[in-house]
């Protein structure tokens, strides 16, 4: 964010105000959702946040970017928020990914480990997708899909990275990750995703 | 396929490695293996252009737009706000 559009802020510019309510409010309200859960009230927390910065606002002083500034509002009102209201999501489960594995790939389509010639290499490989296909309504349908079927926190991070285009460092700062975690939780997503386009075109 | 030696990765292990191979974050030997398999394993190949296709497509998906009256409360909030 630029120090003009800063100053445009401070000095109650509603058109400054609203380029940054587009510009970040869907990717807040995401943000939100991992710790409440229910849209509605990740809408609420969203709108408490805004509050939050506007009276923040003469005391931000740049030393993080402003987005960050904006998105660890976002999260400790989230967080406060779910305690609340009893939610036990444990953080921790955000900041060390499930330790069951979740392969990439179903281990079924791979040749066992003691196969003589190919251990560990494709069974059933990967069969290129048609290109014509990948850009209809129905594809970019069974992504969302996918990514609203991923848990809390790979969707946090596939969202940010992938549907909003943050960098790595910027989701591991809003959702206080480190980078081996943002990492992890990001394979599983596209992982994921990656499959059910898989089983979309092969249907 | 590459020449199953034991240095050599194997595809159950190279699909485990896309992301942190995509994001730089292997080390100059990982990297360098992964490469290698990769450059003789077209089933892999195709694997990581999914993986690939996959991100691009991601990006493609819109942002919800924000209802009216949603914008409109926060307008309130801000003008409030500036009368502080």
């Amino acid at each position: 964010m630029e120090l003009r559009e800063l100053d445009a802020l401070r000095s109650g510019d509603e058109e400054a105000f609203m380029a940054l309510v587009r510009r970040h409010q869907a990717a807040m309200i995401r943000v939100a959702q991992i710790y409440v859960s229910r849209r509605d009230v990740a809408e609420e927390v969203v709108q408490e946040a805004w509050l939050g910065a506007f009276r923040g606002l003469d005391r931000f002083e740049g030393r993080s970017s402003f987005k960050t500034w904006l998105f660890r509002i976002v999260t400790n009102l989230a967080k406060t928020r779910a305690v609340r209201e009893g939610r036990t999501i444990p953080f921790s489960a955000l900041r060390t990914p499930e330790s069951v594995p979740e392969p990439a790939v179903e281990p079924e389509r791979f040749r066992s480990w003691d196969d003589p010639r190919w251990p560990g290499h494709w069974a059933s490989k990967p069969t290129e997708w048609p290109e014509h296909r990948l850009l209809e309504s129905e594809s970019l349908a069974r992504i969302d899909e996918a990514i609203a079927a991923l848990p809390d926190s790979q969707r946090a991070v596939i969202t940010l990275r992938d549907v909003e285009g943050w960098s790595a460092e910027e989701v591991c700062n809003a959702l206080e990750l480190s980078e081996t975690n943002q990492r992890v939780l990001l394979h599983r997503a596209r992982s994921k995703v990656r499959g059910a386009l898989e089983r979309y075109f092969d249907e | 396929m590459s020449e199953s030696t034991v240095e050599a990765l194997s595809c159950q292990e190279l699909v485990e490695l896309v992301t942190a191979y995509l994001e730089g974050a292997l080390s100059a030997e990982e990297h360098a293996r992964f490469e290698q398999h990769l450059s003789g394993c077209g089933p892999c190949q195709v694997y990581v252009e999914q993986m690939r296709t996959t991100i691009r497509l991601a990006g493609r998906l819109t942002a919800d737009a924000i209802p009216p009256e949603a914008e409109q409360e926060l307008i309130e909030t801000f003008r409030s706000w500036k009368r502080r």
